[in-house]
């Protein structure tokens, strides 16, 4: 039966949606992508934590040249999300300096982007204002 | 004057940068290196090692230039290095040298990137039939750029901009638009630049939005062009002719960094840390500090990208880049002239040729030959790259005379 897949695999759907980073079990680096080693220590093992659905807006642009099938103006940006920071777009507001800031305050939403020809429905993340 | 194992500049030489729609990249670089040749009154027989530097022509130009220019046998290094590429060939040419393995090396940049658009983003092409599957490191079932930030070049460097101004205050659209409306006047006085028309504040704000707060004329102009070098040992210079000699400009420092590992670099690239980093290396090695400088060219790939940059140069305190900026000091009159070139946004930027083109502006201001955009009784200057991955170059060049 058809069911739901996340856009990227750090993505964790189900009722409390939430995103995981995999942490070096020596220094503690977080990693959204598959790992060879760790960056900042070498060590190669790494144990999945999850990461705080609330953060702080730290760096932000208005996108409106992109490339073609992605749909502008959006705002992507950096989020603080308790120590960690997550790369996303801000959403559910609209897009321009007059309703998005530096230092707001922003929480974890999740949409659909759209259903494969199985009938399986992918689903992004964002963070949307408090 | 000269120590032997001192690194110079003997001869340089940029072409002019805009399209050029009936050269190839051969042809660009070619003019590039006959005229550093020329310039520094050697031949390619002298040569001892070529290191050719390009990102987007498909690999192998040093050896198709050598078939235009001269088959002398010598080593060639093709380097690739986003960016900062230039700066990576110069540097592997000042290697070899400084090994001892060439008397005279020489460095060149080219790039064919006039029309190219957008770089830095893009999705995935389309199959017949659609099934969500899995991908790559972040195990992504579709095109994650836009829809999990930006990976396009002025929304990435325009986060960097903002970064700063949230750490420090003080900035705004219409500070970053300023920094280019500079550069943009400094580019009227250099008739090698793609573009040399001044703009005001209001056509440069009004103009077609890229990515907040980057307008069109705030991002690097994608163009053609090409620019070479000849590096020679100080003890090599000496036995040259005097005029070779006093037209030689010292390399004081010539550094390569790459970004250290630092909480949230792989989520929006660190271009502060491996920037600080090279330029503490750079006034190490020279002897040199930032207040020393009569002249900077630092990699101004956006106007957001420029203010960070005088803070990571220290050309102003910590966290002072708005103020130094709005204290005048980096126009041409100013204290620091930054990017008296017209700078990225508006001299252009063929990737790879960048890296040398900085430092053909620096030289032709310590030799005394820049025209009327000379910086009066110029000694000293510093030439900055930055391509994303990331890899930093910095070079302070001195004339014969300081």
């Amino acid at each position: 039966m058809p069911g739901q897949i996340p856009l990227v695999d750090y993505l964790v759907l189900g009722d409390e949606p939430h995103l995981k980073a995999h942490e070096c079990t020596s220094c503690g680096a977080r990693f959204f992508d598959r790992r060879n080693a760790c960056a900042s220590c070498e060590n190669t093992e790494f144990k999945d934590v999850a990461v705080a659905t609330t953060g702080e807006l730290r760096a932000f642009t208005i996108v409106s040249l992109a490339a073609p099938g992605i749909p502008v103006p959006f705002v992507a940006g950096v989020i603080d999300c308790d120590g960690t920071s997550v790369s996303g777009n801000v959403i559910n507001t609209e897009p321009d300096p007059d309703h998005v800031k530096l230092g707001m305050k922003v929480k974890l939403a999740t949409y659909p982007i759209g259903t494969d020809d199985d009938g399986t429905e992918a689903v992004a993340f964002g963070f949307e204002p408090i | 004057m000269a120590k032997s194992d001192d690194i110079w500049i003997l001869g340089i030489h940029m072409t002019k940068f805009g399209k050029h729609p009936d050269k190839d990249i051969v042809d660009l670089a070619a003019e590039a290196v006959k005229g550093a040749l020329t310039d520094g009154g050697v031949t390619m027989k002298q040569m001892g090692v070529l290191a050719a530097g390009n990102l987007m022509g498909g690999g192998g130009v040093g050896q198709q230039l050598q078939k235009q220019v001269g088959q002398t046998g010598i080593p060639v290094y093709n380097v690739s290095n986003a960016c900062a590429t230039g700066a990576t060939a110069l540097r592997t040419a000042i290697m070899s040298v400084k090994a001892g393995e060439s008397d005279f090396g020489l460095a060149v940049g080219v790039e064919k990137l006039a029309g190219a658009g957008l770089l830095g983003g893009g999705g995935r092409p389309k199959a017949d039939k659609q099934v969500y599957e899995p991908k790559g490191r972040y195990g992504a079932v579709a095109t994650v750029d836009g829809r999990v930030g930006t990976q396009t070049m002025p929304g990435v460097f325009a986060q960097i901009g903002m970064e700063y101004g949230h750490k420090y205050g003080g900035t705004s659209f219409e500070l970053f638009a300023k920094i280019s409306e500079k550069n943009h006047a400094h580019s009227t006085l250099n008739p090698l630049a793609a573009y040399t028309k001044k703009m005001s504040l209001e056509e440069i704000m009004n103009d077609v939005m890229i990515a907040y707060p980057n307008t069109r004329p705030m991002c690097s102009a994608n163009c053609d062009g090409a620019a070479a070098a000849v590096v020679v040992n100080g003890a090599t210079l000496k036995t040259l002719s005097k005029e070779q000699q006093r037209r030689a400009v010292k390399v004081s420092a010539s550094v390569l960094t790459t970004d250290p590992y630092e909480e949230a670099c792989q989520v929006l690239p660190d271009v502060n840390t491996l920037t600080q980093n090279a330029a503490a290396q750079a006034y190490e090695q020279a002897g040199i500090g930032p207040s020393d400088l009569n002249l900077v060219e630092l990699h101004d790939c956006f106007a957001t990208a420029e203010l960070v940059h005088y803070d990571n140069l220290k050309l102003c305190e910590t966290g002072g880049a708005v103020d130094f900026f709005n204290s005048g000091a980096t126009w041409r009159d100013g204290k620091t002239p930054v990017n008296v070139s017209g700078g990225l946004e508006s001299k252009g930027h063929p990737i790879a040729a960048t890296g040398i083109a900085n430092i053909w502006e620096v030289c032709h201001h310590l030799r005394g030959e820049a025209g009327d955009r000379q910086i009066a009784g110029a000694k000293v200057g510093l030439a900055h790259v930055i391509g994303l991955g990331s890899a930093c170059g910095v070079h302070i060049l001195e004339s014969s005379a300081a």
